[in-house]
């Protein structure tokens, strides 16, 4: 009986395969020939609507500037997959490889291996901190300051250029948030902001039920306040639900003259509702496809050899202006996306 | 021992298959240095199947294998010698191995249990010791996966030298047969001299050892060591051992079957690799091949049943004609 059995096991492990391997086998002699580039980028893990919007970045620049983009993920966000489908894409013969990787230092390794055999190698949304040396270029989304820059500007305009407001960030320790807030403060000592005051600081440590206490402690604290800014999307979501329950948004069934702005950072996706139901007028966060657009870019023009990064230039990208290349070839894709009830209805991410 | 086959008959087809697929696959100096990556959860299938065909199971190796990882790159960090720190590997390794064992063995726990439990407890230390950031391994250490003998990378030799050790232990040694007896039945094995929970101890140690090599080789491969290396290899490792023909009720395995599947795994995971075939389609095949080494193993077994099963039906229902 088992005689029988194990040549029908593999008979039908081999026509499991086969239907796999048509179309992949006649899309390989097709594009072999010529010389176009081809490129593959890895995020972090599949499935990720984040990503995916990055991805949508990629389709543009291959279809724009005719290169092969292929996308191959780990199913979930670890460095030791991620060095697997490395090692199988040089074994592939790619040109580029588009990294957000999962660790800054695990695939040191494998990427030297790769720009060994002359592949270019670009980090996008994540850098390969104190091992830069190992990539060619990173694109980052947005630079300290444009990111403070627009928040203020978006919490003034919102408040009508005078009031009381609060900032609701993650953790203390936080370097982004830190960042963004001292970016804020100095923004606010300029006069364009003199009538806006910061009247407090609090952190929501990420955490949906801290953010949404000191959110209502705010409200509470500090009975003038007209607006809220919470950099995070955890803290922005809480304090949604608060104002949204406490009816103290503007047009809201308890907003009396000063009733409560409140804007952030965020994903579109998390957001929607509260746009919708008018708790949040609008917000603010980077477009990831900027960033994938930008690699797709950079990957093509340096293969191609027409273009050499030099730290301090600036690089002209088409669609998208000037962007700079600054230090360790750290290049930021800049600028920020502002969602309101009027285009939140275009992403999903 | 045919079953063992099974796996390298499918490894030649598979290599057939995948060098149609793309025309990169088919790069014997690129399949002997990628299989570097498949060493460590090779070792921990080496020792998964003494425990398997001992009857039990062991879901803590990989956490085992990341906590040895974590602990040897921290004494690497403190200067410590690569004798020092290779000592400690396999010392430690047999340690957490023992712990397994004993609760198994003396306390008469079961190993299903046992080892989830130490999965969580070894993945814990980890974590507990390194936090979310990694350790960096000294310079000297690095890049065991980047030398080798006449092409072949140091970790594949090794592994096929461990690999022919544990064979022959499985299958030469009195010690092999009373691991295939404690499987098959253990109180008739104890009943007739076999000492039992010293095998089982034993099982448990040898594979905590395997995976103590395997740490080392992993974080010399990687240049780092961090909480989460080898997450999830533990299923990796009773996926090889089951597609090479062992039984999961324990009696019945072997090393040769083992290192097939090994290679099985391997070649199918790079080939759709270099493919360019999605990993949650990889993940697909990959579960559908084990459904179906199960099936093509116990499957006269099956077979029997069904029909005693069918026949038991007809007898009753001819009953109230008859």
């Amino acid at each position: 009986m088992k005689k029988l059995f194990l040549p029908l096991i593999a008979g039908a492990l081999v026509a499991g395969c086969s239907p796999v391997s048509s179309p992949n086998s006649k899309t390989t002699s097709s594009t072999g020939g010529d010389q176009q580039i081809k490129m593959v980028y890895i995020a972090k893990s599949s499935g990720n609507p984040y990503f995916n919007q990055i991805e949508s970045g990629f389709k543009k620049a291959a279809a724009q500037f005719h290169f092969e983009y292929s996308t191959q993920s780990p199913t979930s966000a670890d460095a030791t997959s991620q060095l697997e489908i490395i090692k199988d894409q040089i074994q592939r013969g790619v040109d580029v490889i588009a990294i957000s990787p999962n660790s800054p230092d695990a695939l040191d390794q494998v990427l030297d291996q790769a720009r060994s055999k002359g592949i270019v190698v670009i980090c996008v949304d994540d850098d390969l901190t104190g091992n830069e040396s190992h990539r060619d270029a990173a694109v980052l989304p947005c630079d300290t300051k444009t990111v403070g820059d627009s928040q203020i500007a978006l919490m003034s305009k919102l408040m009508g250029g005078s009031g009381d407001f609060a900032i609701l960030s993650a953790t203390t320790d936080a370097p982004n948030q830190n960042a963004w807030i001292a970016e804020i403060k100095s923004q606010l000592a300029t006069p364009q902001y003199s009538k806006l005051k910061l009247v407090t600081t609090v952190y929501g440590n990420d955490e949906s039920q801290k953010s949404a206490t000191e959110a209502e402690a705010l409200l509470t604290d500090y009975p003038h306040l007209k607006g809220i800014l919470s950099p995070t999307s955890v803290g922005l979501a809480s304090a949604a639900q608060v104002l949204a329950t406490s009816g103290e948004y503007p047009g809201g069934p308890h907003a009396s003259t000063d009733a409560i702005q409140l804007t952030g950072l965020s994903t579109p996706n998390q957001m929607k509702k509260a746009v919708q139901n008018g708790v949040v007028a609008s917000f603010q966060l980077w477009d990831p496809s900027i960033s994938g657009y930008l690699a797709g870019y950079l990957g093509y023009m340096i293969k191609e050899k027409k273009l050499t990064l030099s730290e301090g230039g600036s690089i002209e990208v088409p669609n998208l202006g000037t962007v700079e290349d600054g230090k360790n070839n750290l290049i930021y894709a800049g600028p920020m996306l502002t969602f309101d009830k009027s285009n939140i209805g275009n992403y999903n991410f | 021992m045919k079953k063992a086959w099974v796996a390298g008959i499918l490894s030649l087809v598979s290599i057939f298959v995948f060098s149609r697929m793309s025309p990169e696959f088919l790069d014997w100096h690129f399949l002997v240095t990628n299989s570097t990556t498949y060493v460590e959860v090779g070792l921990l299938a080496l020792g998964m199947t003494f425990v398997i065909v001992a009857g039990q199971i062991d879901l803590s190796v990989a956490s085992l294998m990341a906590l040895v990882a974590c602990l040897a790159a921290l004494l690497l960090k403190k200067g410590a010698s690569i004798e020092e720190v290779v000592g400690f590997a396999l010392v430690a390794g047999a340690f957490l191995g023992y712990v397994n064992g004993f609760l198994v063995a003396k306390l008469k726990l079961p190993s299903f249990l046992v080892t989830l439990g130490t999965l969580a407890v070894y993945r814990g230390m980890a974590q507990a010791i390194l936090g979310p950031r990694s350790v960096e391994i000294p310079h000297q250490f690095v890049g065991i996966d980047q030398v080798g003998v006449a092409g072949i990378p140091d970790p594949v030799l090794l592994f096929a030298i461990l690999a022919a050790v544990t064979g022959l232990l499985l299958h030469q040694t009195v010690f092999g047969r009373w691991v295939v007896a404690t499987g098959s039945n253990e109180s008739a094995a104890r009943y007739s001299g076999v000492p039992t929970e010293k095998v089982k101890i034993a099982v448990f140690v040898l594979t905590g050892v395997l995976a103590g090599i395997g740490a080392l080789l992993m974080i010399s491969r990687l240049g780092v060591a961090r909480f989460d290396l080898a997450s999830g290899q533990e299923l990796d490792a009773i996926t090889i051992v089951v597609v090479g023909g062992a039984s999961i009720m324990g009696g019945q395995g072997s090393m040769l079957g083992t290192v097939l599947s090994l290679c099985l795994i391997d070649i199918i995971k790079t080939g759709m690799g270099v493919a360019n075939v999605k990993l949650p389609y990889q993940l697909t095949v990959i579960g559908i091949l084990l459904i179906l080494a199960v099936l093509a193993i116990n499957g006269s077994e099956l077979l029997a049943r069904w029909k005693s099963s069918r026949t038991s039906q007809q007898s009753f229902k001819s009953q109230p004609s008859g």
